[in-house]
């Protein structure tokens, strides 16, 4: 029990230090995040009000495929990526693996389905309430797909951010197509297990707070934002 | 040359079973240019429903719904529903997306859009966000979006049911206007003095049943079926 509040100590001296190896790994997870949860929205986002509104052939079969990608393990989509992006794979050329790119890649893998999933619901009820409307001012199904997704786009930062919080907290893939390489490509999660493994706890925890405060942060903003849009536009 | 249509749309031997119910039961109905027809039915005769398939909303399970062409294409046509939806943006952006969506370019579509606000008396609220409107705000709104696309045929389901005497009076006003500039007017009330007011013709539906089809100011003296009879003496006709 002593052992943790001793490493809890040396954790906050560690972030109150402002450890300039501590911030690069937090930029990193952060900058890497974000560039996944932008990419998976860019996908998702748009697929999810497509499914929702579309009444196309497959429609069925894509939406069972999501939901199966939606418990995909990690671990299989840092591998699937790895085979991709390895020396002798298709996309091999490129010569990201082990790089922040293919963190990136995999992370949005993995954030794209997620955003899609609760993309769907959200526009479905949103083309549950203007289809008549929609339909009746000469709106076709495809045109309506940007109109849902604009007026939607408050309860939809909440999907996104859902998608953050999945690729911010991701350890199993990034760590197999990133390789954690110290300066290059180690982030908060895959520092956080390698520092538990070797027992510098102080550091492991000062991560993990890190990454506690960042959700929390973030999720406060995105909640004034949804307030803020609900008093002004009803 | 083929023969010009002489009415604007028209309801031939209409069914339409929703529900396990069927809630038009072989409607017809022609609607020419010119009057202004109220139709009136008591709750669940099939009103909302006849005006959504003649616009074009339902299907129908038998029977044909046709649009005449005016000029060599069917009429253009808009409707206001009870209850308005409003994107989340102003309301005059609200406008400004219903003349996009129908190609309508800048700079005519904000001088349009402009214009159609204006003739529902909504200029100071332009740029207030639409879904924070009053109902009766929205349902003029909805009557400017709707008015905006120039239609020949405006169908209006109760665009009155849950406004106060004042923007009532208002609202009436508006489609009073549009009627004289030759929009042709199709509505549902259950306001009968506002059925008096507007309406040239009545077309009673009962069961999903027309009825009839009677001049306004002898429907109310002197209703040609029994069930519209019984519906003006404010009895339930069943
Ligand atoms: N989507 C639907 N599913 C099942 N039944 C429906 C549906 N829409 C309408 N109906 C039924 O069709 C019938 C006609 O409905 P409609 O809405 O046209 O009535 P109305 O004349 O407009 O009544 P009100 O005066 O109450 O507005 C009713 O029996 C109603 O229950
Ligand atoms: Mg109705």
């Amino acid at each position: 029990m002593f052992e943790i509040f001793a490493s809890l100590g040396e954790a906050l001296a560690l972030i109150g230090g402002a450890d300039p190896a501590l911030a690069g790994i937090v930029v990193l997870s952060l900058e890497l995040s974000l560039a996944a949860a932008v990419a998976g929205a860019a996908i998702g986002l748009p697929l999810g009000a497509l499914i929702a509104v579309g009444r196309f052939p497959g429609r069925r079969t894509l939406i069972v495929t999501l939901n199966a990608l939606l418990g995909l393990p990690s671990v299989v989509v840092g591998l699937v990526v790895y085979l991709l992006l390895s020396r002798a794979g298709p996309l091999g050329s490129l010569g990201i693996l082990f790089t922040p790119a293919a963190i990136v890649v995999a992370q949005t893998l993995l954030v794209a389905p997620i955003v899609a999933a609760l993309a769907r619901q959200v526009a479905e009820d949103a083309w549950r309430e203007y289809e008549e409307q929609l339909t009746s001012l000469g709106v076709s199904r495809l045109r309506a797909v940007p109109t849902i997704l604009w007026d939607a786009r408050f309860s939809l930062l909440t999907v996104v951010l859902a998608g953050f919080g999945r690729a911010a907290s991701e350890v199993g893939a990034v760590m197999i197509v990133g390789g954690n390489i110290d300066g290059v490509t180690r982030v908060m999660t895959t520092a956080i297990a390698l520092e538990t493994s070797k027992g510098d706890l102080p550091l492991a925890l000062a991560l993990g707070a890190i990454l506690i405060l960042v959700v929390l942060a973030v999720n406060a903003g995105v909640f004034a934002i949804r307030e803020w849009s609900a008093r002004r536009h009803g | 040359m083929a023969e010009r249509a002489s009415f604007l749309v028209e309801a031939r031997g209409v069914s339409v079973a929703l529900g396990g119910t069927l809630a038009l039961d072989r409607a017809s109905l022609r609607l020419e240019p010119g009057p202004r027809t109220v139709v009136l039915g008591a709750n669940g005769a099939g009103k909302s429903v006849l005006l959504r398939t003649l616009h074009g909303l339902i299907a129908p399970t038998a029977g044909v719904v046709a649009w005449g062409d005016v000029d060599g294409r069917p009429a253009r046509q808009a409707m206001v529903f009870q209850r308005p939806v409003m994107l989340r943006r102003s309301a005059l952006a609200n406008i400004g997306y219903a003349l996009a969506v129908n190609g309508v370019a800048e700079p005519q579509r904000s001088r349009r859009a402009a214009a159609a606000l204006a003739r529902v008396g909504l200029t100071a609220l332009a740029g207030r966000p639409a879904r924070v409107l009053s109902g009766g705000e929205q349902q003029r709104l909805a009557l400017a979006r709707a008015w905006s696309l120039e239609p020949e045929v405006l169908f209006l389901d109760e665009p009155t049911a849950s406004l106060d005497p004042g923007a009532t009076a208002e609202v009436e006003r508006v489609i009073a206007s549009f009627a004289a500039e030759g929009t042709r007017i199709v509505m549902t009330t259950h306001n009968l003095g506002q059925a008096r007011r507007l309406a040239d013709e009545i077309v009673f539906i009962h069961a999903g049943r027309v009825t009839e089809r009677t001049a306004a100011d002898r429907f109310f003296v002197q209703p040609g079926s029994t069930e519209a009879s019984l519906f003006l003496q404010g009895e339930i006709p069943w």
